[in-house]
């Protein structure tokens, strides 16, 4: 028996020694990122901060302070992007879903480009194009970048979430005297509302999250987050960029824990088709 | 209102895709349409390869080093993904599983600048990473050094998108026949067998779309290389960037772009070419 055992148990062990690793790797940059959040001082070689803090959570968040002004920024954009998106997503999706076109594939396709071919040149060039019509440097102008890139996800998930709707639902409010309208408005919309929920926060997300458009777009007058973080590490302040950067992670982290519970797997298997 | 359907679409379908085709065309194709103009053309807007002379002459080194570190991050996430994918479908203790599960997905929906500034700090000497080594045991802490180099952006781009690719492969791997992976587990084949002979072979097309958009992402990444190594030999974004915010150069700037959609266009050529010869085989 014992003999039975010791391969169990050491194969055991192996794999929770591997656990362990994976789990280090995953979270020990996190963890690092959390220390920085809190150390008031922390110089090499000490292994840990050698005194811990709010004092720069005070000032990241001092009424006046950049941090706040970014903050508010950035969910300014976030919201219009996803307005934006979804104003022109909801109708591509639905047509794309329910309505026939020719060149679906190719119509589908070209909603990708912005996931699948670099973006750095698209930036720099849309970047010229707003500095000469006075683009650069508005939220206006950040909105249009974003909403562009978002558009992707927001038109493939709006059609997928059409197309996870029973048809018989519709056609039954039409054949009841329901006009085009009131049935997309009454039956279509509130069944797929969860999967456009999803698309909407998928959208937000990026556009909060989104770096280099901004950087090229938004000089030298809109500062979002990113930029904030961006431009405090490169000055070597490590707490506030720590600070910034967990604002930045917690809403993301937060959606990828809720996020089955709007995208329910009938939507996902329809994405694409 | 889906009306009467007609072969070749209704009026009012084009109407509904209109709007988001024509963001998509003013604010994506057309400044790609421009980068293409813009890097063949002189002051004088006659037809030139200067600029990619130029670019060529200044930059050589950045290009053949934007390749090599997307091309090692790429295989790394390939490699890993592989791994904890196949041990989330071959797995045997179902608990491992589910904490494997829970643990792999945590960078997914990092985004790449938070990435950049936790590396830059878990990478650095002073940096958890050198810690730990040194007090387990398997350091001196002389030893001790800034990992924020090419080592470090690779490092990144594996942890930011390695969990993507592993999405994509254990859904694949979830799907395919569960009889497959049985009968060859019941006629005694260990694990890595069934991986690398039934597995992978299914799923093979799923894992190169996967490695695909990742190669081609971390080919247009900005904030990484410019957080965690932003001195020569670095990217090539970090220089497209440098030429246009130091000296309002578009035309070197664009020729750099035209280089770098030309290797994403090489790796987009490898996918169809798979997927041609896929489809020719059904």
């Amino acid at each position: 028996m014992s003999e039975a055992h010791t391969p169990r148990w050491s194969s055991r062990l192996a794999s929770a020694v591997l656990l362990g690793l994976v789990a280090f790797v995953i979270f020990g940059p996190l963890l690092n990122l959390f220390l920085w959040a809190f150390a008031e001082q922390w110089y090499f070689p000490h292994k840990l901060p050698q005194q811990f803090g709010f004092t720069f959570w005070a000032r990241v968040f001092q009424p006046r302070g950049n941090a706040i002004a970014s903050l508010a920024t950035s969910i300014w954009i976030a919201l219009l992007t996803v307005v934006t998106s979804l104003a022109v997503a909801i109708p591509a999706g639905y047509a794309l879903a329910r309505l026939r076109l020719r060149w679906r594939g190719l119509i589908l396709l070209a909603f990708l480009l912005p996931q699948a071919v670099p973006n750095i040149p698209v930036y720099v060039n849309i970047a010229r194009i707003f500095y000469e019509i006075g683009l650069n440097g508005t939220i206006l102008g950040v909105v249009l970048v974003h909403a562009a890139h978002g558009l992707v996800l927001a038109v493939w998930i709006a059609s997928a979430a059409f197309a996870s709707i029973d048809a018989s639902l519709e056609e039954a409010s039409r054949n009841l005297g329901a006009s085009p309208w009131t049935c997309f408005r009454t039956v279509t919309l509130p069944l797929a509302l969860p999967g456009l929920i999803a698309s909407a926060i998928f959208v937000f997300l990026e556009s909060l999250d989104e770096f280099t458009g901004t950087y090229f777009v938004g000089v030298p007058d809109v500062t979002t987050l990113p930029l904030l973080m961006f431009n405090a590490s490169m000055g070597g302040n490590y707490q506030i960029a720590s600070i910034t950067a967990l604002l930045l992670l917690l809403p993301s982290i937060a959606f990828m824990l809720v996020v089955e519970r709007f995208l329910k797997a009938d939507v996902l298997a329809m994405v694409g088709r | 209102m889906s009306g009467a359907p007609s072969t070749t679409g209704s009026w009012r379908a084009y109407t509904l895709v209109a709007p988001a085709l024509a963001v998509i065309g003013g604010f994506f194709v057309l400044p790609l349409v421009m980068s293409a103009v813009l890097a063949f053309r002189d002051k004088a807007g006659a037809f030139t390869l200067e600029h990619f002379a130029k670019a060529w002459d200044l930059y050589r080194t950045d290009f053949l080093f934007t390749i090599g570190i997307t091309l090692l991050s790429t295989v790394l996430i390939g490699l890993v993904a592989i791994a904890i994918s196949g041990y989330l479908t071959l797995g045997e203790n179902p608990r491992t599983v589910a904490i494997l599960r829970w643990l792999y997905r945590w960078p997914l929906f990092i985004p790449f600048i938070v990435t950049g500034q936790v590396m830059r700090t878990f990478l650095a000497k002073n940096g958890m990473l050198n810690h730990a080594l040194i007090g387990a045991g398997l350091m001196e802490p002389l030893a001790a050094q800034s990992m924020l180099d090419w080592r470090g952006i690779v490092i990144a781009f594996v942890w930011k998108q390695a969990p993507f690719v592993t999405l994509l492969l254990a859904g694949a791997m979830a799907s395919i026949e569960a009889q497959h992976v049985e009968a060859a587990r019941n006629l005694g084949a260990p694990r890595m067998r069934v991986l690398l002979d039934i597995v992978m072979p299914q799923v093979r097309g799923t894992l190169l779309v996967g490695l695909v958009l990742s190669f081609v992402t971390m080919l247009s990444v900005l904030s990484v290389p410019l957080m965690i190594n932003p001195n020569s030999p670095t990217m090539i974004t970090v220089d497209i960037a440098y030429r246009i915010n130091t000296h309002s150069d578009y035309a070197v700037a664009n020729a750099l772009c035209l280089m770098s959609l030309l290797v994403a266009a090489a790796a987009a050529w490898l996918y169809l070419r798979h997927a041609v010869r896929q489809h020719a085989r059904q």
